[in-house]
């Protein structure tokens, strides 16, 4: 019940999409492949469904070799990014369709196709047309189209992108509850930081088409691999302080860690905030407002900090700053700039 | 194995357009042009010194220009109000304007007689206009409703007026549209036949019909080989300005906030003054050739079934021949043009030979249907394709006119289909025949019925390649029109009215069936 895939590269003419990845998904897991747009996360998710053949490299599933298999063949699912629903076809008939090509004969394919269509919320939308459907709604019928022939891979081209702001964290938690009850392995594909770290047992890092980083949702969140990565994950005040002794020592007291040498403390802007306790000052260079607090910019002491505030401070003010010093982030020394 | 797939559907109309299209024309040209076994190329000069030809092709010219420059002047009026505006009767006014295109041009060319337009430059250019104004509907109708009308509101808030926003937003972005289509019109006007030799008379000639009469009259092959290629040139020419500009027609997005209700008196009057002309130009010929064929008691519909004219068949047997002739020609070229357009569209790599096979298809569209006509004569006379005495002869050639419009009409329909409804069909488990299955047949039924009603109507109408192979026992209803018309007497023009009104009938049901929409095609069509 694993995949594997070995020094997988995709190319098309001279570029390359994706440069020699390995990655392996387990039983029941969820891996998401977070990296900026153009990075080659959809190149890979292709090239694992076998709609675009590897340059090199294999795939292989439990040791059987899938890499000159056809996609039909594969028996995995995949929910595409804008659905590709059929769209001359009701939503019974395309949640049924992978259960036809499979010959499940019509009565046991519409009862399965009516679960699913339970399973995601839809009751008795079978007779509808898809093109009468909300965006939500369509991403529903895709998933239960993707899984009701029991894939043994879900694959997922960032699946709420077309779906409207209110509505996304509530089927983020839906897709998240049902996905979780599938037990299906899935490799969520996305530049979304919110949809990876919701879904995702295990984060992978792809950066023009190499992976960078690969580890566990907390790991990855916490212990970025490189301060490139760590700007990309949300840091905006980046602090060298020195450590040792199973310490490092930063500007709000010591934090403890097994690195040694220069250590890049990160903190994300609502990690840091404005407060007259803060043992750290410095002056306000410019501030703003978010959703439901100030972001300030302030040139202090230690560096050049980004900090939240309850107030709008005014450009020039004097400000203390505190932290969040559970929330910080580790960057190891000597990892590369980029 | 998707390689030999493509191959095998290629292979069968290429095939056909190789014996069928390519050797005849080739044969008129090397007969034309080849003199003791050596290329000469003196035809091509004698055309140029001898001023009797000299101004024939001068006149093709300036008719094909003049009748473009009246197209649009009638047509781009009635497309801007189209639009424009929603009203009761738009999508009727549009089908009304739209049919004549399919109409034949005998039926036309009898109208215009019958009112009286006939015999002068007048009749030949307005006869032009009634046919092309469909095809600025169509192309540039496209193209302007697809238009963002907020580029429109845009221009308008940064203070520009009415007119102002009009030639410096939308005429500049409709401009390809316009030229595309002012080629594709100047392409049939330069290549008219049916319409000079009605509408024209023995004082008018161009290009086309002086082909016809230097190879059926005066049996002058040389110079008839050396016009052919002289047309060749001109029609390629055209073909190449219009495809470079389809190429820049803005893709189309649709948008159903453009068309408004026309309110105000203002915008009344301007959408009655832009239509009028296009739908009196359309519906008094029509209808005045209904009307008059059923003068003198309706004799002429009587006499259709008891007079026999020249030979033992009546022109009631001309109407069940051109019917059969039809059904088998549109299977031939819809059978051929689906497997051409399907092979075409595949996805993956576009095959090297594509643009060419692509190419190869539309030549029919530019060499004169006469040509190809005469070429059948002078190939097919030896076993085992002695085809001059078989019935197969007018089929094909009524196949080969219009595989290039099933062909156009059904590739952009099926390049339509979105890459990604396959791939998840594939991904559901779907193998390539059950994908095509899924994804590309319901499409390809509609493409398919579409392009039957188109490829039926052109061959109830074809005229020109047909009068030259027609055999009295396979005389088709255009060429019983067009003898009819040729003699004299009452009797026969009230049974040439009789004809081109059942003709005009029988073109436009079809073709209008095939335009038919299930509910399931305009979902097809409105696809988001």
């Amino acid at each position: 019940m694993t995949l594997t895939l070995t020094d997988g590269t995709v190319r098309y003419g001279t570029t390359v999409a994706v440069d020699a990845a390995n990655l392996r998904i387990d039983a029941g897991e969820i891996v998401a492949v977070l990296g900026p747009s153009g990075s080659g996360k959809t190149s890979l998710l292709r090239a694992i469904a076998g709609l675009e053949p590897l340059a090199s490299g294999a795939l292989a599933w439990d040791g059987e070799d899938l890499t000159a298999l056809a996609p039909h063949h594969r028996n995995f699912g995949l929910m595409f990014q804008d659905h590709a629903l059929f769209t001359h076809q009701d939503v019974l008939a395309n949640v049924a369709f992978g259960l036809r090509t499979r010959g499940v004969d019509r009565r046991d394919r519409e009862r399965r196709a009516a679960a699913m269509l339970d399973m995601v919320g839809l009751t008795g939308f079978d007779r509808r047309a898809v093109d009468q459907l909300s965006g939500g709604e369509r991403q529903r019928v895709a998933l239960a189209r993707a899984l009701a022939p029991t894939p043994r891979l879900l694959m997922l081209d960032e699946p709420l992108a077309s779906v409207d702001r209110e509505r996304r964290d509530q089927l983020a938690q839906e897709l998240h509850r049902i996905l979780r009850a599938s037990g299906t392995p899935t490799l969520l594909v996305t530049h979304d930081l919110d949809e990876a770290f919701t879904f995702a047992d295990r984060i992978v890092i792809l950066d023009r088409g190499r992976i960078v980083q690969t580890g566990s949702a907390r790991d990855v969140w916490r212990r970025p691999g490189t301060r490139a990565i760590a700007r990309f994950l949300g840091v905006t005040t980046e602090l060298e302080c020195p450590s040792g002794a199973g310490f490092v020592t930063t500007p709000w007291g010591p934090l403890t860690t097994d690195l040694a040498g220069t250590v890049v403390v990160g903190f994300r802007p609502t990690d840091l905030r404005v407060d007259p306790d803060g043992p750290v000052t410095g002056v306000v260079r410019t501030t703003w407002f978010r959703r439901d607090h100030f972001v300030v910019e302030a040139d202090t002491s230690v560096g050049p900090i980004t900090a939240r505030s309850a107030l709008p401070e005014p450009v020039g003010a004097s400000v203390t700053i505190a932290a969040d010093l559970d929330a910080a982030v580790l960057v190891e020394p000597g990892a590369p700039e980029a | 194995m998707a390689r030999a797939a493509r191959t095998l559907l290629v292979a069968g109309p290429l095939t056909f357009l190789a014996v069928f299209f390519l050797w005849p024309v080739g044969a008129i040209l090397a007969r034309g042009l080849v003199t003791d076994g050596s290329i000469r190329l003196h035809s091509l000069t004698d055309v140029w010194r001898d001023p009797g030809l000299r101004h024939v092709v001068g006149f093709t010219v300036a008719q094909a220009a003049l009748s473009t420059v009246a197209t649009l002047m009638v047509a781009l009026p009635a497309t801007a109000v189209l639009s424009r505006f929603r009203f009761r009767g738009r999508a009727a006014v549009v089908a009304l304007l739209t049919m004549p295109f399919v109409l034949p041009t005998v039926v036309v060319g009898t109208a215009f007689r019958s009112l009286g337009i006939t015999g002068s430059l007048t009749a030949i250019v307005v006869a032009h206009v009634f046919f092309n104004v469909a095809v600025v509907v169509r192309v540039v109708g496209a193209t302007w409703r697809g238009l963002d009308p907020r580029e429109e509101d845009a221009a308008r808030s940064l203070g520009a007026g009415p007119v102002r926003t009009f030639v410096t937003v939308t005429l500049p972005a409709l401009r390809p549209a316009i030229v595309a289509a002012g080629s594709i019109v100047f392409l049939f006007c330069f290549t008219s036949f049916g319409v000079i030799l009605i509408l024209g008379g023995p004082r008018f000639a161009t290009i086309e019909t002086e082909i016809y009469r230097q190879t059926a009259q005066l049996l002058d092959l040389h110079t008839a080989a050396a016009l052919s290629i002289v047309q060749l040139v001109a029609v390629v020419g055209a073909l190449y300005a219009a495809g470079t500009m389809t190429g820049r027609v803005r893709s189309i997005t649709r948008t159903a906030a453009g068309r408004r209700v026309p309110t105000s008196i203002r915008a009344r009057m301007l959408l009655a003054v832009g239509l009028l002309p296009a739908v009196i130009l359309v519906v008094v010929p029509l209808g005045d050739l209904t009307i008059r064929s059923l003068a003198h008691g309706g004799t002429g519909y009587t006499h259709l079934a008891t007079t026999p004219f020249g030979a033992p068949y009546s022109p009631l047997d001309a109407i069940v021949t051109s019917i059969e002739i039809a059904i088998v020609a549109t299977v031939i070229a819809v059978g051929l043009g689906i497997a051409l357009a399907t092979a075409l569209t595949r996805p993956g790599r576009r095959a090297r030979g594509a643009r060419l096979t692509e190419l190869l298809v539309l030549l029919p569209l530019g060499v004169s249907a006469v040509t190809v006509g005469f070429g059948f004569l002078i190939v097919f006379d030896t076993p085992p394709l002695d085809l001059r005495t078989s019935w197969w002869i007018i089929p094909i050639a009524h196949t080969l006119v219009a595989l290039p419009f099933v062909v156009r009409t059904t590739v952009p329909v099926l390049r339509a289909i979105d890459p990604r409804q396959r791939e998840a069909a594939a991904m559901l488990g779907a193998g390539p025949a059950q994908v095509w299955r899924a994804v590309d047949l319901p499409v390809v039924t509609h493409a398919a019925k579409v392009a039957a009603g188109f490829a039926a109507a052109i061959s109830l109408g074809e005229f020109g390649a047909t009068l030259f192979i027609v055999r009295p026992e396979t005389t088709t209803v255009p060429v019983a029109i067009y003898r009819f018309l040729s003699r004299p007497g009452a009797t026969n023009v009230d049974q040439a009215l009789a004809l081109a009104t059942i003709l005009m009938l029988l073109t436009g049901v079809v073709a209008l069936a095939g335009e038919r929409r299930t509910r399931l095609e305009t979902r097809l069509e409105t696809r988001p």
